[in-house]
């Protein structure tokens, strides 16, 4: 057993854990955050996706382990202060770029940090950085829209 | 599914990385980015008794451009090398392939060596290693260590020349020559996949301006990274060319007939776009 040290969502959080426990894992059993959440284990989906250190990674595909020390940013942690939703939150409600909801977590993470390495992407830019994210529901377009209206938003906000 | 269970050793430096990898012998594993391995830990197709997660050598860390190439430390991460400019102007083939290597978030985590040493057949960077004329180096805890012509590196599918008790530290790409220039096409099924077939492609005018040396290296057609010399080889004689110098296999993606195929039109494609691009060069340098 290892134990490890994670600041996640801002918070020190500390787990004890064999070394083969997945961040996916170790983030939704040992600390209960389950908005993360898991479809293939083998980097495929994307709906695991969080931020370590600000960009977003695969948690299915990070051992727990590796990331000890690290800062790590769930869907949990994406809202503000008080729960207010961040703009991406936002536009995503606003525009229907969620149907069931499974892959939303991967896709707020990934968006989250697409904005903030370029807030103004163009639609191809938009297409290419979560072309790594499967949605069985939504047919992607509304998805597309949201980010471009998130992007919109934080321009309004800043 | 999850990985099963193994002796993880997280080593501060490199002495005591190889010193582990040297105890464990072929036990030992070396953990990188993990996008190629944990997948397989995940899938139970690997069982390795010890994992040595290098992830904490910083000094591991490291990309360097001169004149002569570009040098990718162990821990360089895909995304890294796609982004430096300094990398890009010096080999532009690294920027051309790292943008077809998987998505922008495997990226963040995968490293160049990694995919070198997890040799896959359809991967993109050892294609890139093999048609530059690259290497790779490779340290252990007992000797001194050795440097691995891209020629002699890759030996099979998903097999490569390191030994057990060896860490790949870092990876070499010569420069691009003058009045040269290159392309990566490739064709998969959905973005980011692993390519059905790729082609990678180096031009060089000679001093009169007209096409001197081609090459392509083809990924997906074979059991590693097949290089082909094609100079002389007309331009709408290149498909054919590729075509009967390679044996694909089927599999269920793509019959062998159609990857061959594919490989014909994408050399055709790549060679065209590598000539524009040492062209471009030429005409800049003449000005
Ligand atoms: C969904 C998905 C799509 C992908 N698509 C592509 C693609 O289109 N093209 C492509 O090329 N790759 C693709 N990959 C693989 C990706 O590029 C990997 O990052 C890369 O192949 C391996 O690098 P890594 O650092 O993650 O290595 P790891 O997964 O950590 O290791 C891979 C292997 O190399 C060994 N190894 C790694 N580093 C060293 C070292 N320094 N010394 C000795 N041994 C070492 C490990 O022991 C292991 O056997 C994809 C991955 C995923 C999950
Ligand atoms: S669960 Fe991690 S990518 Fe699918
Ligand atoms: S909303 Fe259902 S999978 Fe995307």
């Amino acid at each position: 057993m290892h134990s490890i040290t994670l600041v996640v969502n801002g918070v020190v959080r500390e787990a004890t854990v064999p070394a083969r426990t997945l961040l996916s894992d170790c983030l939704r059993h040992h600390l209960g955050l389950t908005g993360t959440h898991v479809g293939c284990e083998h980097g495929v989906c994307g709906c695991c996706t969080v931020l370590m250190d600000g960009e977003p990674v695969r948690s299915c595909l990070t051992l727990a382990v590796t990331a000890d020390g690290h800062e790590i940013t769930t869907v949990e942690g994406l809202a503000g202060p008080g729960g207010a939703l961040s703009p991406v939150q936002r536009a995503f409600a606003e525009c229907h770029g969620l149907q069931c909801g499974f892959c939303t977590p991967g896709f707020l993470c990934t968006a989250t940090a697409l904005l903030a390495e370029n807030p103004d992407p163009s639609d191809d830019e938009i297409v290419e950085g979560i072309s790594g994210n499967l949605c069985r529901c939504t047919g992607y377009q509304n998805i597309v829209k949201s980010v471009r209206r998130a992007a919109e938003l934080i321009r309004e906000e800043a | 599914m999850k990985p099963p269970p193994f002796d993880y050793h997280a080593p501060r430096d490199l002495g005591e990385a190889l010193a582990v990898l040297a105890e464990t012998g072929e036990h030992g594993k070396v953990l990188a980015g993990g996008q190629s391995l944990i997948p397989l830990l995940n899938m139970r197709l690997a069982a390795p008794g010890h994992l040595v997660d290098i992830n904490r050598i910083d000094p591991l860390d490291t990309l360097t451009a001169t004149a002569e190439g570009v040098t990718v430390g162990a821990l360089a991460r895909h995304s890294r090398v796609e982004r430096s400019s300094e990398a890009a102007a010096a080999q532009p083939l690294l920027r051309q392939a790292l943008r077809l290597v998987a998505h922008p978030v495997i990226r963040n985590r995968g490293t160049v060596v990694g995919s070198l040493v997890h040799a896959d057949p359809a991967a993109e960077m050892p294609a890139v290693l093999a048609l530059l004329g690259g290497s790779v180096r490779l340290a252990r805890a007992d000797g001194p260590a050795r440097e691995v012509a891209a020629a002699d590196f890759f030996t099979g599918p998903l097999e490569s020349a390191l030994r057990p008790g060896e860490l790949a530290v870092s990876a070499f790409f010569p420069a691009l020559p003058p009045r040269s220039g290159t392309a990566f096409r490739e064709f998969a099924r959905r973005h980011g996949d692993y390519a059905l077939a790729g082609i990678a492609a180096l031009v060089t005018l000679d001093e009169a301006g007209a096409v001197g040396a081609v090459k392509v290296a083809c990924i997906g057609v074979g059991a590693t990274p097949i290089v082909l010399d094609l100079t002389g080889v007309e331009p709408d004689a290149v498909a054919h060319a590729v075509r009967g110098r390679i044996e694909p296999e089927a599999d269920i993606h793509a019959s062998a007939d159609y990857r061959r195929h594919l490989a014909g039109v994408l050399a055709a494609r790549a060679v065209d776009e590598a000539n524009g691009e040492a062209r471009r060069a030429f005409d800049h340098a003449g000005r």
